[in-house]
């Protein structure tokens, strides 16, 4: 155990490069970026001399080299500086958005998994059949409709025909006080708190947004599935076992699924970094404070310590996410040594 | 502020528990007369309208949680509902106020009123607020110059109910200026008391607090979400507004916006697309106010050689289809200001130009221009705003076309626009929508007709015109001029065309279960007088 925790902590050296670069590229690219957030912000009336001050007080008078150092030096000490457009800092701007983010597109996969793994298989033990088909048509179709029609079908629909969604507005009905922050999940610190007539609201609030996305995934998970069971199902040791006569059901789950998962897993991996990015919509439409809405904004407005901040956010979160998917990849095949990973 | 944790909201709420009923659920929704919950598609960034970096949309938090000395009065609007009166200055702050004779020293004697933590409002705290708005810089400055104050020793407190202005000359817009939302009242001694050395201004804490004497208080903000206006029971400067607690909800989806306003969720949904407000005016109230001082209009860049031809700019203007970029790109939602106009009996403005599509008489022009063959330019739009410069755009490119101008449609970022089409000046053939905040045609001439003033992005220079506005921007409008040389003014910018207005366009705002919206000049939602319907 303590030389897997040795890896570990190599692992997360080796990102301190990608850190890095991360860092460098994206004061380089915001600056690249047209537009003047001086002129943005110092608003609609303002003359030259107004500009100026405000363009003196965010420092972008100051040479390039300078104002990165005064960059790096700040992030060193913690400080990722202040958003224009939220008008907040930015650290506490995502510390607010992620978990919104994490927790919506987390519980969309979760569903999109309950989903799409169960559909895949079932595809792949009758290849060919009416329930391959089904799966075949049912996934094309949610990977087809954009993600903010179909958020915008599912509000039309439960919502404003129906009524039996609650209004589209956010993580919380304005009826409720959002919990103590704990996590920044709700449903996580509102069942910490023990409030569960909150812990409802939140929940009915995350229906349909992380129906939306599920809908969207559902696509990736379940042809992945599909196939690499049929890979798993054709091949010699799944004959043995079926010769030797164990059961069906442990046929199917204890060794196919279980081999078969290795590349779903690493599907999944990619399928929540670009769900997260493919986001953004679907927070528009239901007023969902999360992290993609706001890297849109703050592009739109120039606003450069948002945009650093999200990006160099991301950056961690995806170091993260990758030495999560190397430990399951243990987890799930003994083989696969970490030290080769 | 934003952190206020449910314990202590509990605690502190306990007493009036029952007038906070949307403390844990509340069976029913805001069907309950005492909540109203409003949507919009901006973002609140500050509660201190003062601070660099303060949006528009923020401004509202200076209207609905802080006093001004002087207010406007309102009338019945052609676009529905109330709106604001521009020759009806009212006290808000100030009980009653006098000007001397020359029109330099203006005298005001403050009400009895009450900052929410109880203490009273005195001559030293509007000094003291008046003081920052003209310090900080910013648009704060800018707007606070345009009624003649630029500097502290300007404003005096004689006592504790006397506040007095001094102005370097005496000018129409200044008591006006009071009005619009950055003159607003702050308690002083709290801010002094949270203002550090490299703050004396405490920006900082009025960013994330509201400590005026206004109808409310912003009891919560969550940025990007919501903001939860309280209101204050001892509000003096007004009749005390109907809503306990105000709601802003930010919904950047405007069709999740409008399902929310159909469905009823929601009383007020501020600023709606055109074609929103087109479809649900047959289901609720819909007010399209046209917005004062305020013209959708294509700018004509003179540093682009075929519009320094007349003749050219007058093809240009005959050529635009009016009537369908009206109908297309605003919904017929607002006032148009094409044709008509004979004669100039009046001063009325925004007013219709005389100009109509006629692509005979456009023809004419080109042929006795230097550019009888025609010519290209580009025509810039904004992405922020292609709702509205899109279906413009695309039916000027059309128009111009059968008059032999090829026209290619150029997008620019939105971050960018400001910047190459006002700053920079650097758009050939354009679209601009200035609005003035105060209400007279020399106002507007000041900011979109005058040589290197921010709006005027056609480069535009006219010497009669530049002496014109500067004679008569400070002048009263009784004053026997006034009138004479806005006529005149008039008379110039709509034969020389440097700007060929379209439209002028309405604030739209529905209404479902709440009345009595008032439009007012600065486009922000005013909460204070809307009531329960």
């Amino acid at each position: 155990m303590s030389q897997r925790a040795r890896i570990i902590a190599a692992r997360l050296l080796q990102a301190i490069p990608v850190i890095i670069g991360v860092v460098t590229i994206t004061f380089v690219l915001t600056r690249a970026l047209p537009g003047d957030p001086a002129v943005y912000f110092a608003g609609d009336a303002a003359d030259e001399a107004s500009i100026q001050q405000v363009r003196e007080t965010l420092g972008l008078d100051k040479p390039l080299p300078q104002q990165f150092l005064i960059y790096v030096g700040d992030l060193v000490r913690g400080d990722w500086g202040d958003s224009l457009s939220t008008g907040q800092p930015v650290l506490s701007d995502l510390s607010r958005r992620l978990p919104a983010s994490l927790e919506l597109t987390l519980l969309a996969l979760l569903l999109s998994c309950a989903i799409a793994i169960p559909l895949g298989v079932m595809a792949a033990t009758k290849p060919g059949s009416w329930r391959d088909h089904l799966c075949r048509v049912a996934v094309t179709a949610g990977v087809s409709l954009p993600t903010f029609f179909t958020g915008i079908l599912l509000i039309y629909i439960f919502y404003y025909l129906l009524d039996i969604a609650p209004s589209p507005l956010g993580r919380l009905d304005f009826l409720y006080i959002e919990p103590e922050r704990v996590t920044g999940f709700y449903l996580i610190d509102t069942a910490l708190a023990g409030d569960w007539e909150t812990f409802g609201g939140a929940a009915k609030q995350l229906v349909l947004p992380a129906a939306t996305m599920a809908i969207f995934t559902l696509a990736p998970i379940a042809r992945m599935t599909r196939a690499s069971m049929l890979q798993e199902l054709s091949s010699d040791f799944i004959r043995t076992a079926r010769a030797a006569g164990l059961k069906r059901r442990k046929v199917l789950l204890g060794y196919a699924l279980r081999n078969a998962l290795l590349p779903v897993v690493t599907t999944l991996g990619m399928v929540f970094s670009f769900a997260l990015g493919a986001n953004v919509l679907v927070e528009k439409v239901f007023a969902w404070p999360g992290i993609g809405s706001y890297a849109v904004d703050a592009l739109v407005a120039s606003d450069y310590a948002a945009v650093q901040g999200f990006v160099l956010a991301m950056a961690l979160l995806f170091v993260a996410l990758n030495l999560i998917i190397d430990l399951l990849y243990a987890v799930i095949d003994p083989r696969i040594g970490f030290e080769g990973g | 502020m934003t952190e206020i944790s449910r314990r202590r909201l509990l605690q502190t709420g306990a007493v009036t528990a029952a007038s906070l009923p949307f403390l844990r659920a509340l069976p029913a929704h805001a069907q309950s007369s005492d909540v109203m919950v409003a949507v919009n598609g901006q973002t609140i960034n500050s509660l201190d309208l003062h601070r660099t970096g303060t949006n528009r949309p923020s401004y509202q938090v200076a209207i609905n949680c802080y006093d001004r000395l002087v207010s406007f009065g309102t009338k019945p609007s052609m676009g529905g509902g109330l709106e604001f009166d521009y020759s009806k200055v009212e006290p808000e702050l100030a009980e009653s106020w006098s000007v001397s004779d020359d029109g330099l020293v203006l005298t005001f004697i403050l009400r009895d009123a009450t900052f929410q933590d109880g203490s009273p409002v005195t001559a030293a705290d509007v000094k003291w607020s008046f003081d920052r708005a003209v310090s900080l810089g910013g648009f704060p400055a800018v707007q606070m110059k345009a009624g003649g104050f630029t500097s502290p020793e300007q404003f005096v407190a004689i006592d504790d109910k006397t506040f007095q202005i001094t102005l370097d000359a005496p000018s129409k817009l200044a008591i006006p200026d009071l009005a619009v939302p950055i003159p607003f009242v702050i308690n002083s001694k709290v801010a002094m008391a949270n203002a550090t050395e490299e703050d004396p201004w405490a920006t900082e804490y009025l960013h994330l607090n509201t400590i005026g004497s206004g109808a409310y208080k912003v009891a919560r903000w969550s940025p990007g979400e919501q903001l939860v206006y309280e209101r204050n029971d001892d509000w003096a400067s007004g009749p005390l507004p109907a809503y306990k607690r105000v709601v802003i909800r930010e919904v950047p989806s405007a069709a999740t916006r409008r399902a929310v306003i159909e469905r009823g969720d929601a009383q007020v949904s501020f600023n709606i697309p055109s074609k929103d407000a087109l479809e649900l005016s047959e289901m609720m109230e819909v007010n399209s106010t046209p917005i004062a001082n305020c013209i959708n209009c294509i700018g004509l860049n003179t540093k682009f050689e075929p519009f320094q031809d007349p003749d050219v700019r007058k093809a240009v203007a005959y050529a635009i289809p009016y009537e369908a970029i009206f109908q297309t790109a605003a919904y017929g939602r607002g006032a148009p200001l094409w044709g008509e106009e004979t004669e100039r009996s009046d001063i009325a403005w925004p007013r219709k130009t005389g100009y109509m599509e006629d692509l005979d008489k456009a023809k004419e022009h080109l042929a006795k221009s230097g550019f009888a063959d025609g010519f290209e330019v580009p025509f810039s739009i904004s992405l922020n705003q292609l709702d509205w410069m899109e279906p413009t755009a695309l039916l000027i490119q059309e128009s111009l076309a059968k008059i032999g101008i090829t026209v290619t449609i150029d997008k620019i970022a939105g971050a960018d626009w400001r910047t190459a089409s006002l700053v920079e000046k650097r758009l050939a053939f354009h679209l601009e929508g200035f609005g003035g905040w105060l209400d007279t045609p020399d106002y507007y001439f000041f900011w979109a007709y005058k040589d290197g003033h921010l709006f005027n992005s056609s480069n535009y220079r006219n010497e009669e015109i530049e002496t014109l506005v500067d004679v008569t921007l400070p002048m009263e409008v009784d004053h026997p001029d006034y009138e004479p040389n806005v006529k005149r003014m008039l008379e110039i910018a709509l034969e020389d065309l440097p700007r060929i207005p379209l439209w002028q366009p309405a604030l739209n705002v529905a209404l479902n279960g709440a009345t009595d919206y008032e439009f007012w000049f600065h486009r922000q939602l005013d909460v204070r007088p809307i009531k329960p319907a």
